[in-house]
């Protein structure tokens, strides 16, 4: 029997990674667990408390508010982006001059920073001053985003739509792109409408690209935080807080560290647990 | 089924064509009769695909008619035309199972589901695919999905033509064999015309009645696989066909004799008519014509490699190579030695046609 070498030498080499993980996520983390069990009142006083701040939190109903809020509204912007991004993508030439423009044109509201964004959105919306809330008040509807819930949470999702379906529309490009042209010619030979070239070509061809979508779509609307709180600042009332904007508010309003440190892990988890089992499901046909 | 006739096809990928090649199809003028087997051969951007795709109706030739059974299809789109074809690449619906693929084309052509399920039954049964109906296509092998890809094509009863492109480019070689003897049986079960792009000549001769030597755009030669080992028209048809390919030696001409440098190989048959005007006169021979003789082509030896039955030996001859075939075990001559050519197979070329 051969002897395997050791050579201990080899850690060296893992271990840039190793510290890199360790300072950027695992000692952070660690660090939100320790403050997630423990009562502090300042001065490095920490005294254990077990689970109590998550039994707190999962039984407060101002988090299930916030939980409900933040689903309803991913949910929305998911219903809304996925198709609408799909649509465009499709309406998209695929060669000629006219692509680098539609590119262009696409890529513009990812480049804009998140704070611009809620304020360009506030100011549009306004409904004295900005374009949008004046035209439609013009219109003979009452339209005030800073007083009617209603017009608080179109507004929030037209912004998000508007920032981010952007990413969706590239991304099913991509996908689109990649779909060699033998399969429109079988299609075609095979006397396939366009419905048909959609469903059995199109769609499972951009499965993937379409997960990648909708994960990082969930994940980034799931943790939205900087445009709703320059739009709305949560308001009126807390019918946009989300539930980042609530974290925030519990962790640095109030600085009740234990809540939430409690909050954000039961945040993360669900964050996790959604994603695990959206890609479970989406690969569990795909072939190796 | 039908008869397939091209009338003088132009084709061109720039819209505006002047010169030679800004041509990817110079000309084509051919007729391809009901349910025979054709191999469309030639090297890689030769024009085949293109050919292919304008038969198909994929691509609309810039000049030029398409005619099926005699009645112009030339702006007929495909899905109009009735004809299958089978990509380089596999192509199946991946979401579907393969039940679902072979009746792709007749639910989209409204066929009743109880006719779709007969005549999916019958092809599978055809392309050996029964055991894996129910599976997803996706699943399959390259050759099972080249399978699919073709039964699409077999299941519709009116197809004109079927058409490959290069089908077994992804296939393992040990299996290619076995997908090309399928095909042929399919020819001759299903009896409808096909039509096979390829570059590898095994494949061309094994599978066609007809082959169709493409070369720049053109058509060289159409023929049996026998005229185009024995009778090449043309000084391409002989490299590219045959390994190794043929042996072109420049010659001349001198009263009766038909001159190697200073060497005779031959006697100017009686008919042979030299067109004027002509540059430059070839002798074409095959390796498996020239042989070792006591009188004839003095050659000095240079090179012998063993190809199994066979030995491939590389003489020279006043700086030309001549190569010749010796079967395995016959000795071959050091140095020195003497061809000669049968007169039956030797072949006189004026600017790379053949002239009789």
């Amino acid at each position: 029997m051969a002897s395997k070498t050791e050579n201990q030498k080899a850690w060296l080499f893992v271990l840039p990674v190793v510290l890199l993980v360790a300072f950027n996520a695992l000692i952070p983390l660690m660090t939100v667990v320790n403050y997630s069990v423990q009562e502090t009142f300042g001065d490095n006083v920490f005294f254990w408390e077990g689970v109590k701040w998550y039994e707190q939190v999962l039984n407060s109903e101002r988090f299930h508010d916030s939980l409900l809020r933040q689903l309803a509204f991913t949910g929305t912007i998911l219903i809304i982006e996925i198709p609408l991004g799909i649509a465009i993508a499709l309406t998209m030439p695929r060669k000629g001059p006219w692509v680098p423009v539609c590119l262009v044109l696409m890529a513009l509201p990812l480049l804009i920073p998140w704070n611009v964004v809620g304020a360009m959105w506030n100011i549009f919306a306004l409904p004295d001053i900005g374009l949008l809330g004046r035209t439609i008040n013009a219109l003979g509807i009452e339209y005030n985003f800073t007083q009617q819930p209603v017009a608080a949470w179109m507004t929030t999702v037209l912004m998000d739509v508007w920032h981010w379906t952007s990413l969706v529309v590239l991304l099913a490009y991509a996908g689109l792109c990649a779909i060699p042209d033998a399969y429109y010619q079988a299609a075609k030979i095979d006397g396939a409408g366009s419905w048909a070239v959609f469903r059995y070509i199109q769609l499972p061809k951009m499965k993937r690209v379409l997960t990648i979508a909708i994960l990082l779509r969930f994940m980034d609307s799931f943790m939205i935080y900087t445009e709703p709180f320059v739009l709305t600042g949560g308001g009126p009332g807390n019918t946009t807080t989300f539930l980042s904007i609530d974290l925030v508010k519990v962790a640095l309003g109030q600085f009740d560290l234990g809540p939430a440190a409690a909050m954000s892990l039961i945040y993360f988890l669900i964050v996790l647990l959604v994603c695990w089992v959206f890609y479970t499901l989406m690969m569990r046909n795909e072939e190796v | 089924m039908a008869r397939i006739g091209l009338h003088n096809v132009r084709h061109s990928y720039v819209p505006n064509p002047k010169a030679d090649e800004d041509w990817a199809l110079k000309h084509m003028d051919v007729e391809w009769q009901d349910g025979g087997a054709y191999a469309l051969l030639g090297p890689s951007g030769c024009g085949k695909t293109t050919l292919l795709n304008i038969i198909s109706g994929l691509l609309s030739p810039s000049e030029g008619t398409v005619t099926f059974d005699g009645t112009d299809v030339t702006s007929t789109p495909p899905d109009h035309r009735n004809i299958a074809q089978v990509f380089q690449f596999p192509v199946v619906y991946d979401t579907m199972t393969v039940y679902d693929n072979l009746a792709f084309p007749l639910r989209n052509r409204g066929v009743k589901e109880g006719a779709v399920d007969a005549r999916v039954r019958e092809i599978a049964t055809m392309l050996d695919l029964t055991s894996t109906l129910e599976q997803r296509a996706s699943g399959l092998t390259a050759d099972g999905k080249q399978k699919i890809s073709l039964g699409r094509g077999l299941v519709r009863s009116d197809v004109n033509v079927i058409m490959f492109d290069e089908p077994l480019t992804v296939i393992d070689p040990h299996l290619k064999w076995v997908l090309r003897s399928k095909l042929k049986e399919l020819h001759q079960r299903v009896g409808a015309t096909m039509i096979y792009v390829t570059h590898d000549q095994t494949e061309a001769l094994t599978f066609a009645d007809q082959v169709v030597v493409m070369h720049e755009g053109a058509v060289v030669q159409v023929g049996t696989p026998v005229d185009l080992f024995e009778r090449p028209q043309h000084t391409f048809v002989g490299h590219f066909i045959g390994s190794p390919g043929m042996n072109v030696l420049p010659g001349h001409i001198d009263g009766s004799k038909i001159m190697l440098g200073s060497s005779t190989v031959g006697k100017v048959p009686k008919k042979l008519e030299i067109p004027e005007h002509s540059e430059k006169l070839e002798i074409g021979v095959r390796p498996e014509f020239v042989s070792f003789s006591s009188r004839g082509v003095p050659v000095r030896v240079t090179k012998v490699s063993d190809a199994g039955r066979f030995q491939i030996v590389e003489t020279e001859h006043e700086n030309n190579t001549i190569r010749l075939l010796v079967p395995e075990g016959k000795p071959v001559p050091s140095e020195n030695a003497k061809l000669a050519f049968d007169p039956k197979y030797t072949q006189v070329y004026v600017d790379g046609w053949a002239v009789s």
